[in-house]
């Protein structure tokens, strides 16, 4: 651990009493943050704690309803991205935003190239720039390289030195480490403390604990778009951190289900990617919710994509009630009974310019043909029933499922799998980027499924869902199962220990 | 279909019948019913290369090499002809032929995954390129084939012409095959929608392939149609045609992008371009003005079209989600 220098006086960067709400989600209620000249400040918190919210006000991307954003102590507005840029705020994304075709020098210096005669630009200049800025960051790279030939570890360095070009005071890291290597995570700890030497005022955002207590002096917690606490590293333990991040009770309710779990439905054994996840092995029973929790990126959909046919695993076995299955397509999970709704709904669920019924009968258009033309009646009915039993508002069937809210466009989706009468569903994300009512009735209707036999997982980063829903949960991390949790094991502590790879408390 | 669908296909039909009428100011023979077959009957090859190229574009690809393959499956039809095999087997060896040449297009795209649009571009020239090898350049002339061969697409049944007939088989086999079976259903999935597609169980590389084999049929169909009709074949029939095919398409208000579009749209749109076609001589215009005028129905297609979808826009409040 470093050993945290005292905090300077005046922060450089102060934001107070943010809140921001969008449609339906307060994102973040009356938060604060602090940022000095010098020091890493890690910014903690679950998914949907409000991180990724703070990020866009600082960058300009969006404009708080509420509250105060300081430099220097005077109050300034941060209109546009363009205004953050000039008052020295600078964001390193997960996915660093970059132009692949152009060159390293381009990439630093777009938007505000060094110009020579008759303001056309001067390319020795910019080259000379770049190198200096790049040797300043201990990075080895030649200008005229074009971004494509780089590896992500490369690209951030170029990020960075995109940031120091434009004399950066505050520079937001997003989760900079997640696609990286052991050895290239090192290297970027040594550019963090050149950085922090230079006097600049780093936001660190990360999950990893390990990562936090390694290279950061202050923290701040946010949890549910709420400021729940900030201070020294030094005056904290990993427990402490543990404790702020999942607070306490679950205090949203759940619905009450009767828990009648019947005979194996699917059993899973060293399922294994060669690049997204290793041995995984579980059993899932009919009429149980078996929760899947982990970071994002923890391999959890990946592993959802591969039971459902749509990449191979390298290695493991299937079984589906008592025979083996080999599922090569989505159209052979289907057809064995198992089926996923996806997490992007837009991209991956509904089919917009198709009308309600022929969307909801889409995956069973088979079952509803005969000599090989299809039914139109039977077709009407098997939408109605599935639409109606889902309590689907729309105008008419044939409406353009386009249209319709995106709720309503998700329940489009459930009745879409319904129809193909599964035994198992997979969820991924359920709940997501929906507003609170709706999320009851997607609770309410994933408890009536499982009463009625049907074997759900249920993919989830939100631990109050996890918690509330699942009779079991299964926690992955970094392609692996990390725990599998039952009864009184499954604890808000221990979920979040096992997603982020801490021991067990003594 | 819905309303919007509806009322775009009625407002070319109503686009059409003012042209005819406007025509028929000028010269009113236009409007006699056995000029009108005729018309139709013009416009056939037309029809039957745009369904296809309708099923194409509706999963989000496009064929290039429909006009190629047209003159490929005429040539080697004429040349079957010549070596004295019976008409039936010509005319399914000018459909499988194209049939297989669309497959070559189709397997391209799906198992090599080049775009579309360079695959037939590639090999409508490639296609072209083969008649070539394989005549030499000369020509097969009306004398050179049979009576039987030249008659069938002109011989009069109930009235009008074979090839007519076929136009009409050709419609309504492949409206029964896009709104009756799931195969149909799965062209429009492909192409609105091609990552909940693959959720859905369907193979959306082999969706377009079959479209691709689809579309090949179609013109190896009327490869025979068009070399029988106009009693020639050489390398360069139906040059740029496959133009007048997209542009029948887009016209009748199929979707560039894929997955909107009905077999109306794409027979009123070749009837369209059909009209101009037959009623600029006859009333006297240049034909330089047929290009423009079609090059014109194109562009206002397009930007009626754009607009339709930009005055949508997202529902964000339930009060409007009833009303649309």
């Amino acid at each position: 651990m470093t050993v945290a220098p005292a905090p300077a006086p005046q922060p450089v960067l102060r934001l107070s009493g943010i809140s921001k709400s969008f449609p339906g989600v307060r994102a973040l209620s009356d938060v604060q943050l602090e940022l000095f000249a010098g020091q890493v400040t890690a910014l903690i918190g679950e998914n949907g704690a409000g991180k990724s919210t703070i990020v866009k006000v600082l960058t300009g991307i969006y404009q708080p309803d509420a509250g105060v954003i300081e430099v220097d102590g005077k109050a300034v507005q941060f209109a546009t991205a363009d205004a953050a840029a000039k008052a020295g705020v600078t964001a390193i994304h997960q996915e660093t935003v970059l132009f692949d075709e152009l060159t390293v020098a381009e990439n630093i210096f777009i938007g505000h190239a060094p110009r020579g005669r008759f303001g056309l630009i001067d390319w020795a200049e910019m080259e000379a720039q770049s190198r200096a800025l790049l040797t300043r960051i201990g990075a080895d790279l030649d200008p005229r390289l074009t971004l494509r030939e780089l590896g992500i570890a490369s690209k951030h360095l170029v990020a960075i030195a995109r940031a120091l070009s434009i004399d950066a005071r505050v520079v937001i890291m997003d989760e900079p480490t997640a696609a990286l290597s052991h050895k290239e995570i090192h290297e970027l700890y040594e550019l963090v403390e050149r950085l922090k030497a230079e006097g600049k005022a780093i936001l660190f955002i990360s999950h990893k604990f390990d990562e936090v207590f390694r290279i950061a002096d202050r923290y701040t917690v946010f949890r549910d778009g709420a400021f729940i606490g900030a201070g020294a590293m030094s005056d904290v333990t990993e427990g402490q951190l543990v404790q702020m991040m999942v607070g306490r009770s679950v205090d949203q309710i759940f619905p009450k289900r009767a828990h009648n779990i019947g005979a194996p439905v699917l059993t899973v054994s060293g399922y294994s990617h060669p690049t997204e996840f290793e041995d995984i092995g579980f059993t899932l029973h009919q009429g149980e919710i078996l929760g899947f929790y982990g970071l994002v990126g923890a391999g959890r959909s990946e592993v959802m994509q591969s039971l459902f046919g749509i990449t191979r695993p390298s290695k493991g076995a299937c079984r589906i009630g008592d025979s083996v299955a080999v599922i090569r397509s989505t159209a052979e999970a289907i057809g064995q009974g198992i089926v996923y709704v996806p997490e992007d709904r837009g991209r991956q669920g509904a089919v917009k310019g198709l009308p309600i019924f022929q969307n909801v009968t889409l995956p069973s258009l088979g079952r509803i043909s005969r000599g090989g033309f299809l039914r139109m009646a039977e077709e009407f009915a098997l939408a109605r029933d599935y639409t109606r039993r889902l309590d689907l508002r729309a105008a008419s069937l044939d409406q353009d499922v386009g249209l319709l809210s995106g709720g309503n466009q998700q329940k489009v989706v459930i009745a879409k799998w319904l129809a193909t009468k599964p035994r198992v569903i997979i969820l991924d994300e359920p709940t997501k980027g929906i507003d609170i009512g709706s999320k009851a009735a997607v609770h309410e209707f994933m408890a009536e499924l499982a009463g009625e036999g049907l074997a759900v997982i249920m993919v989830s980063s939100e631990i109050p869902e996890i918690l509330g829903m699942s009779d079991r949960v299964i926690v992955m991390r970094e392609g692996r199962i990390a725990a599998e949790l039952t009864g009184s094991a499954m604890t808000p502590e221990r979920l979040v220990r096992a997603a982020a790879g801490i021991a067990e408390a003594a | 279909m819905t309303k919007i669908l509806k009322s775009r296909e009625i407002l070319l039909a109503l686009a059409i019948l003012a042209l005819i009428a406007l025509i028929s100011t000028r010269f009113p023979g236009f409007v006699a019913p056995a000029n009108l077959a005729n018309v139709f009957n013009d416009t056939s090859p037309l029809i039957i290369l745009a369904i296809g190229q309708m099923v194409v574009i509706l999963t989000k690809c496009i064929d290039l090499s429909v006009a190629a393959t047209l003159a490929l499956c005429g040539m080697v039809a004429a040349m079957l002809n010549g070596m004295g095999v019976p008409l039936p087997v010509i005319l399914l060896a000018a459909v499988v032929l194209g049939a297989g040449l669309g497959a070559v297009n189709g397997w391209l795209v799906w198992k090599v995954d080049i775009p579309p649009i360079v695959v037939t571009l590639g090999t409508m020239t490639i296609y072209r390129g083969i008649i070539f090898l394989m005549t030499d350049g000369k020509w097969i002339n009306a004398h050179q084939m049979s009576a039987g061969f030249k008659d069938l697409p002109r011989a009069f049944v109930l009235g009008l012409p074979v090839m007519s007939w076929i136009a009409i088989a050709v419609i309504i086999a492949a409206a029964l095959l896009l709104n009756r079976t799931a195969l149909g259903r799965s062209f429009y999935a492909v192409g609105g929608n091609p990552h909940a597609a693959v959720y859905t169980g369907i193979n959306v590389g082999r969706t377009q392939f079959v479209a691709f084999v689809f579309s090949g049929a179609l013109a190896g169909l009327t490869g025979y149609l068009w070399v029988a009709r106009y009693a020639v074949a050489y390398v360069d029939i139906a040059g740029g045609f496959e133009l007048d095919v997209v542009a029948a398409c887009v016209i009748g208000g199929i979707a560039i992008a894929g997955g909107a579009g009905t077999i109306a749209g794409a027979v009123l749109g070749a009837l369209f371009l059909g009209v101009i076609k037959n009623a600029l001589p006859v009333v006297g215009i240049s034909p330089f003005w047929q290009l423009a005028i079609s090059g014109s129905a194109i562009i206002l297609a397009v930007a009626f079209n754009a607009r339709q979808g930009r005055a949508k826009g997202r529902i964000i409040l339930k009060s409007a989600e009833h009303r649309a």
